[in-house]
């Protein structure tokens, strides 16, 4: 029953890897763009099917585009898993032993802390006790950089978060290294990093923050969705994008694509 | 297959009977002696050894280390995927590689291609055309993909080989002075001479008794490629507003390399 791949889904792959991540926005212009270059049947409410088409034919060499949401603004986003690797090995090729040490010490931090994230100083302390080799001052700002550029990591005025392609291309490594620590977020059972907790200490449910602003949308008297207890935080407002996020859009939201030159001879039917 | 057991029942002690009893992946000598002493039985036998679902397993994690050496544009060794990856495999070779390249092609769009067969390199070249209108680059935040463009430019137009200084003087009424530090290219000379020949993009040779020393640039192999010349010649004929034809040369070659391309 498998379909094979056609040029534009070969397309898609390419450029999703090419960009580590895209948000469900660029993958809706990127499908539109793919199917209209390779002259592909085009359906705006179709993408679930193109990607399932790719994911049949990845799943043989354990890789796989997964969905998840930014735990910022609840955007959905789209990545690609190895589902083989049981490490960080993805990012091996990129950097020193050292500095992913320094990653997966990043990580433990923020995993461990009760907001998901970490400061800049508690990294750097980690940097100065690694077993490889430590790593100075100067040199851990630029391995952060690092993987603030390369998408691994979010960073907003000194403090570190993992970033969204992080969680969907680690959570299988994190569930295993981390286990319990791990917890999911109450509403949608993916694993939640930052989120807001239930006070009630014999509860204790993480909710993530587009998650509480949806299910809380419009009650001014929040009430733990487990025990009951008052939800003692800040109820979020939705967010703007977080909406357009969640609802399939018209192909009208997407840019128009500059009409095809000479690629009709290059192009292939799919 | 049935050529190979045909070879296997041969039989004769003849030194070219032997040759011919073996699953020779060619003729080579990069000192893997084992590679070229396999008999086509001891393949057989590997095959039994090993089940469908380990094979299966294999391909996959060659696929991964390919993919993540070409990230880097760094060309793949055999004797590096035989070490890191196929190990105990190794008598499967071939039929791994060559599930591995229909995997690529079917579907990452991508081609293994061999451009060193006496020490067994690979690349990885894209079978997709760079397209107009991409809502997201296919390479994101690469403006040397543009400069890199503008150099093969030079290069087809003056027949495949041009002296350095001609780049470096095309460059500069660009505003890309090889002599300063670049605001997005960096040290532009490091670039082009250094990551685009890593890269296969370019050859940069030495222009052989001149003095001082000359260098030349030519097309590289993954260029001659991945890249269309006939795209060239189009985006030529678009900065001077004229018809790719005009070049008679360049556009036959244009045109003889689309066909061969394919």
């Amino acid at each position: 029953m498998s379909r094979p791949m056609g040029d534009s889904h070969k397309r898609f792959l390419q450029t999703l890897m090419s960009n580590g991540i895209i948000s469900s926005l660029q993958a809706k212009a990127l499908h539109r763009h793919c199917c209209e270059t390779h002259g592909a049947h085009y359906s705006p409410d179709r993408l679930d099917e193109f990607i399932d088409v790719i994911n049949t034919q990845l799943q043989p060499m354990f890789m796989y585009i997964r969905k998840g949401m930014s735990e910022e603004d609840g955007v959905q986003y789209y990545a690609l898993v190895n589902t083989a690797e049981t490490d960080i090995t993805r990012m091996s090729s990129d950097y020193a032993d050292n500095e992913l040490e320094l990653f997966r010490k990043t990580m433990d931090l923020i995993v461990d802390s009760e907001n998901g994230a970490a400061s800049s100083t508690d990294v750097l302390n980690c940097a100065d006790s690694l077993q490889t080799k430590k790593l100075k001052k100067k040199e851990t700002e630029l391995v952060l950089n690092k993987f603030v550029q390369d998408k691994w990591l979010n960073e907003k005025q000194g403090v570190y978060t993992l970033s969204t392609r992080c969680i969907i291309e680690m959570e299988q490594y994190m569930r295993l290294i981390y286990q319990d620590l791990i917890k999911v977020c109450h509403v949608c059972q993916n694993v939640a990093i930052q989120s807001q907790i239930c006070e009630n200490p014999a509860c204790g449910i993480k909710m993530h923050l587009p998650c509480v602003a949806r299910y809380f949308k419009g009650r001014n008297d929040p009430h733990c969705p487990s025990c009951n207890d008052f939800w003692a935080h800040e109820i979020p407002e939705i967010r703007q994008s977080q909406s357009e996020g969640s609802q399939s859009q018209s192909s009208s939201a997407a840019p128009a694509p500059t009409p095809s030159t000479s690629s009709t001879r290059r192009s292939r039917r799919s | 297959m049935s050529q190979r057991k045909r070879v296997a029942t041969a039989g004769s002690q003849s030194k070219l009977a032997r040759r011919s009893q073996q699953v020779v992946l060619d003729e080579d000598d990069d000192g893997d002696a084992s590679f070229t002493q396999l008999t086509s039985s001891q393949v057989q036998k590997a095959r039994e050894n090993f089940t469908s679902v380990q094979v299966d397993r294999k391909v996959a994690e060659v696929v991964q280390f390919i993919l993540i050496k070409d990230q880097k544009k760094i060309p793949i060794r055999r004797a590096d995927i035989v070490k890191h990856v196929i190990k105990e495999y190794k008598a499967l070779y071939q039929d791994i590689i060559k599930r591995v390249d229909r995997t690529f092609e079917q579907v990452f769009g991508l081609k293994l291609v061999e451009i060193d067969s006496k020490n067994h390199i690979y690349i990885l070249i894209n079978k997709l055309q760079p397209v107009p209108g991409e809502p997201i680059s296919m390479c994101p935040g690469n403006p040397k993909t543009g400069l890199l463009f503008v150099i093969l430019s030079i290069i087809f137009m003056k027949g495949g080989t041009v002296k350095e200084n001609v780049v470096w003087n095309t460059l500069k009424k660009l505003r890309v002075d090889v002599g300063e530090k670049h605001e997005e290219f960096g040290d532009v000379k490091k670039v082009v001479t250094d990551e685009f020949v890593r890269q296969k993009y370019l050859e940069y040779l030495r222009i052989p008794h001149t003095e001082p020393l000359e260098y030349e640039f030519r097309w590289g192999q993954r260029a001659e490629k991945e890249v269309s010349k006939m795209k060239v010649l189009e985006f030529i004929g678009e900065l001077h507003s004229q018809e790719p034809q005009t070049w008679t040369q360049q556009y036959r070659e244009a045109s003889s390399g689309e066909s061969s391309q394919r």
